[in-house]
């Protein structure tokens, strides 16, 4: 299993309930380039199904969870999105 | 008020209303009895059984009635795993069960196999009996789900079933009242208020040939399924409620179909980025599901319901438990903003239009809120 590679900016969702995260997301992706990598550290639930599905509405890559500890938060998770457009 | 949840309750059948008058004076004292009050209401229950039985495709000696779906749920799983505990413990769900069932499954099954569902909410019938083993107590398939309408490949799955010695438990609470039982069920579930009785009327079947042992103590009443003094009013009323609504159903369903139709092509065509979830063509004919991007469920709901529009969400922010419903999860499908519009029995045009006419501005205004506009 390959390391998921580090996001090149994260949003952080922490405390805030669907759809806030998938907003925040869709409000900050124009900020990476193409090709670069966010993520969403979140602590909601409902994330873990919206993220993926905004990716397949939005025609981004949802690559899938990287680890919370390695852009230094204690709780959620991280899920992260490759920019395709 | 539009009322556009009838998945949850389908409002009392003006038939349901008079039986259930009748059968308070005449059906009240206890059916177990010998006295002439005794025998009325036996005759009470014994009319509504026969009637319910010949609706749902069952004989009367196979049907019992509990205080509701979710009951008749709970006992046809616990009860199968009692009479089958020498086979195993195994049992097989959908992924799109009601919770009645999974929660069953899930405290008293030894083991559990859940076979998923596609994006449509779908199970596949093969994959659904490749999973039967030689120790599975129990297979369980929904006739069609609950939350988005899709309906499940029973008879497809039934067979094998049959075949392998496994009963199928069918929870018809969706279907019943819209269109027959499918066929191949060892046991099905049915509740009186989705389709124009009263509220707690649940309906038990069980086929004879299946080994099934009541989980409660011993109770000589319905059989020794359901323990406890019959409700035969409810029951009187739930039974002349299915027998007057199933007399002309075809042409209503098709009627409310096309309004489904009309709400699924529509509901996009006004509001950017909504995701319509369920299968278009094999589905209940009078329910619909939609999820909108950027939406709080919650809020949308309170917003329809403040212009006069009732109807259900599966968003987490909607249940108790902050949880996606299982449903949308098991899809794979976008669980916030979510709504769930169920038609009752004589919904009109005009009450289509006018939910039509006010959902875009209320989205709108949500996503503006939330400054999601334009994302």
């Amino acid at each position: 299993m390959t390391t998921p590679p580090a996001p090149a900016a994260v949003v952080d969702s922490l405390g805030k309930l669907c759809p806030i995260p998938v907003i925040e997301l869709a409000k900050h992706i124009g900020d990476i380039p193409v090709g670069a990598i966010i993520g969403v550290l979140s602590d909601d639930e409902a994330a873990a199904l919206d993220i993926p599905a905004w990716c397949r509405l939005r025609e981004q890559d949802y690559i899938g969870e990287g680890s919370a500890a390695d852009v230094g938060s204690d709780r959620g998770r991280l899920y992260l999105v490759r920019r395709r457009r | 008020m539009t009322y556009l949840d009838a998945a949850s309750a389908e409002p009392l059948h003006p038939a349901a209303e008079q039986a259930m008058v009748a059968a308070l004076k005449d059906g009240w004292a206890d059916p177990s009895r010998l006295y002439g009050a005794g025998r009325r209401a036996r005759l009470a229950l014994d009319a509504a059984r026969q009637h319910l039985a010949e609706a749902i495709g069952a004989r009367p000696d196979e049907l019992a009635f509990t205080g509701s779906g979710t009951l008749a749920c709970h006992l046809a799983v616990l009860g199968t795993l009692a009479g089958r505990r020498r086979v195993g413990t195994h049992v097989v769900v959908s992924a799109v069960e009601h919770s009645s069932v999974l929660n069953a499954a899930k405290e008293y099954a030894g083991e559990v196999t859940t076979v998923p569902v596609d994006r449509l909410g779908r199970v596949d019938p093969g994959e659904f009996t490749a999973a039967l083993r030689a120790d599975t107590a129990l297979a369980c398939l929904q006739s069609a789900n609950h939350e988005v309408g899709t309906v499940q490949p029973v008879a497809e799955v039934a067979p094998r079933c049959a075949e392998l010695g496994v009963p199928l438990f069918v929870d018809a609470a969706q279907s019943i009242g819209w269109a027959a039982a499918p066929k191949g069920w060892s046991l099905l579930a049915a509740s009186g208020h989705k389709w124009g009785g009263p509220p707690g009327v649940g309906v038990l079947a069980i086929r004879r040939r299946v080994r099934w042992r009541s989980p409660l103590p011993e109770d000589e009443r319905e059989g020794g399924r359901s323990p406890g003094f019959e409700n035969i009013p409810a029951v009187a009323a739930a039974a002349a409620a299915l027998t007057m609504r199933l007399d002309g159903i075809g042409p209503e369903a098709a009627r409310l179909s096309a309004m489904v139709d009309r709400i699924r092509a529509t509901v996009p065509a006004l509001v950017p980025d909504v995701e319509v979830v369920g299968d278009p063509a094999h589905r209940l004919p009078h329910l619909v599901t939609f999820s909108c991007l950027y939406v709080d469920g919650e809020a949308l709901v309170t917003e329809l319901d403040r212009l006069g529009f009732a109807v259900n969400s599966g968003s987490s922010c909607t249940s108790s438990t902050l949880r996606p419903s299982h449903v949308l999860e098991a899809m794979g499908v976008l669980s916030h903003g979510n709504v769930r519009v169920s038609l009752p029995v004589g919904t009109t045009d005009t009450d289509v239009d006018g939910f039509l006419s006010v959902v875009p501005e209320v989205v709108r205004r949500l996503r503006a809120v939330a400054g999601a506009e334009g994302l």
